[in-house]
């Protein structure tokens, strides 16, 4: 009997199931897809040989004026507002260099048939929602209308970058990236600090361990922005290292490194993924740009 | 010894000022007057474009006197209301505000339904860049009021968290800033089809 009413339920279970997927879709919006390179073309409407070409002029034009361009296409936009699918976009890639902000990305919606330009703060200057616009209209949507993707790319991504060549040179980027603290001083520092705390803590081990679960979370804090959670554990891991560092410099006679452990424990998480290819620099976006369709 | 005892209260003081949040709150604050900055430049940009957008319109669309008049009369309200940091933690300075900008953006966009009706407007290049920067100005916004929601969230979520609960209480005194909500009438952004 209780099979039968099973069976009976699982339709309507399914039917439930199914409205409840269908129902919260479009409150799932629309992934970020991963920045594969210049040209990130999912919706695939450029041949291959337009899409090498661009990358490599792009991949020139960045090397002389540090400005990112970057192309995305996507099938469709599912239902998100073009604006806010173009600005999650930009802020999850982070085009154009970090303080200078020169980044744009030029956005197609194949199935939507739309498309937008969006500025990074940098090029609002000389890329303005005025000029955005009239690359939109005038060059871009004229060859879509035809049908001709690769054209209509090709002419925009050229037009944008006339307007914003000029703007930045790579050398002002290359000097920046020197102005930053140099890790490997921190390190020399810390294990400067770290022997003579040795030294003084080797007797109390305690105490070095007391040392390091403060010290750990302070770096932690200082060197990589770290809070919550993460300090917690810290602290942890510095109390640890703080004592077996204490008891190996009292076994060997030499204090270097009580507390040391804990406090480069701090350092663990502090590198960031490795240099594949092409990534943004860390530039912000407002919501400059302009947004049009065929 | 003694030595290192004062050492380590020394770090205690300082591992405690960083937790507590005397320090974050502050900053927490700062990153909301400063979103609320780009809220009022974007608005003020807006404000900016809307004499030559009036006039543009007003060269092709003579019978839209009423509708071009209430955009007029809107720009100069919602220009006359700035909001001072201190306003920003003012439920009722707020919702003035809101609501001036709420009827210009309600006044604009009715404007620019009546001008579907103008083909040669519809053509005009002047109008057409107007349109564009009118259209990035309301993204602009967006953005803008999504961002300093975003830093009033953080801030208004971290004055009632412990500890930095009690350093505010004690100490700082900051007070609970105001959302910037879009106004419902003003939901309606310009739209535009070409």
């Amino acid at each position: 009997m209780s099979n039968d009413l099973l069976i009976k339920r699982v339709p309507a279970l399914l039917l439930t199931l199914a409205l409840l997927f269908f129902w919260t879709r479009p409150a799932l919006a629309l992934e970020v897809p991963p920045l594969k390179g210049r040209i990130n073309d999912y919706a695939g409407i450029l041949a291959p040989a337009t899409a090498r070409q661009l990358e490599d002029v792009l991949q020139k034009f960045e090397a002389t004026d540090s400005t990112q361009i970057v192309l995305l296409t996507v099938p469709s936009l599912e239902g998100t507002s073009l604006e806010d699918f173009s600005l999650r976009v930009v802020e999850a890639w982070k085009l154009g260099q970090k303080k200078l902000d020169n980044g744009a990305l030029l956005l197609i919606a194949k199935n939507d048939r739309k498309l937008r330009i969006e500025v990074g703060y940098g090029l609002e200057g000389k890329l303005t929602d005025l000029v955005s616009g009239r690359i939109i209209r005038d060059i871009i949507t004229p060859r879509f209308k035809e049908g001709n993707f690769d054209q209509g790319v090709i002419d925009g991504i050229a037009a944008i970058m006339a307007v914003a060549k000029g703007e930045f040179t790579a050398a002002s980027t290359q000097s920046r990236h020197n102005s930053g603290v140099d890790p490997g001083a921190i390190i020399i520092f810390l294990l400067i600090l770290f022997s003579v705390l040795g030294r003084m803590l080797s007797r109390v081990p305690l105490l070095a361990a007391g040392a390091g679960a403060i010290l750990a979370p302070v770096f932690g804090a200082i060197a990589l922005g770290l809070g919550g959670l993460g300090l917690l554990a810290l602290a942890v891991l510095g109390f640890i290292f703080g004592l077996i560092a204490a008891r190996i410099a009292s076994a060997t006679g030499n204090g270097f490194g009580s507390g040391f452990g804990g406090g480069m424990g701090g350092f663990g998480g502090g590198s960031s993924g490795g240099f594949s290819g092409f990534s943004g620099g860390g530039g912000s976006f407002g919501g400059g740009g302009a947004s049009g369709s065929w | 010894m003694k030595r290192i005892i004062n050492l380590g209260v020394l770090l205690c003081v300082a591992l405690f000022l960083s937790s507590c949040g005397y320090n974050s709150l502050q900053t927490q604050e700062e990153t909301v007057f400063k979103a609320w900055a780009d809220i009022e430049a974007t608005l003020q940009r807006r404000a900016d474009l809307i004499p030559n957008l009036v006039a543009t319109v007003k060269g092709y669309a003579q019978h839209e006197q009423e509708t071009l008049q209430k955009v007029v009369d809107a720009r100069s309200k919602a220009t006359s209301v700035q909001l001072s940091p201190a306003d920003l933690s003012n439920p009722a300075a707020m919702q003035q505000f809101r609501a001036n900008q709420g009827e210009l953006s309600s006044a604009l966009s009715r404007l620019m339904v009546v001008v579907e009706k103008y083909p040669d407007l519809k053509a005009n290049q002047n109008f057409l860049d107007l349109q564009n920067q009118l259209e990035g100005t309301e993204n602009r916004i967006n953005v803008a009021r999504q961002r300093y929601n975003e830093a009033v969230e953080l801030f208004n979520g971290s004055i009632r968290k412990f500890p930095a609960s009690l350093t505010n209480k004690f100490l700082l005194h900051l007070v609970k800033k105001e959302y910037f909500k879009a106004d419902e009438a003003a939901k309606a952004v310009p739209k535009v089809t070409f």
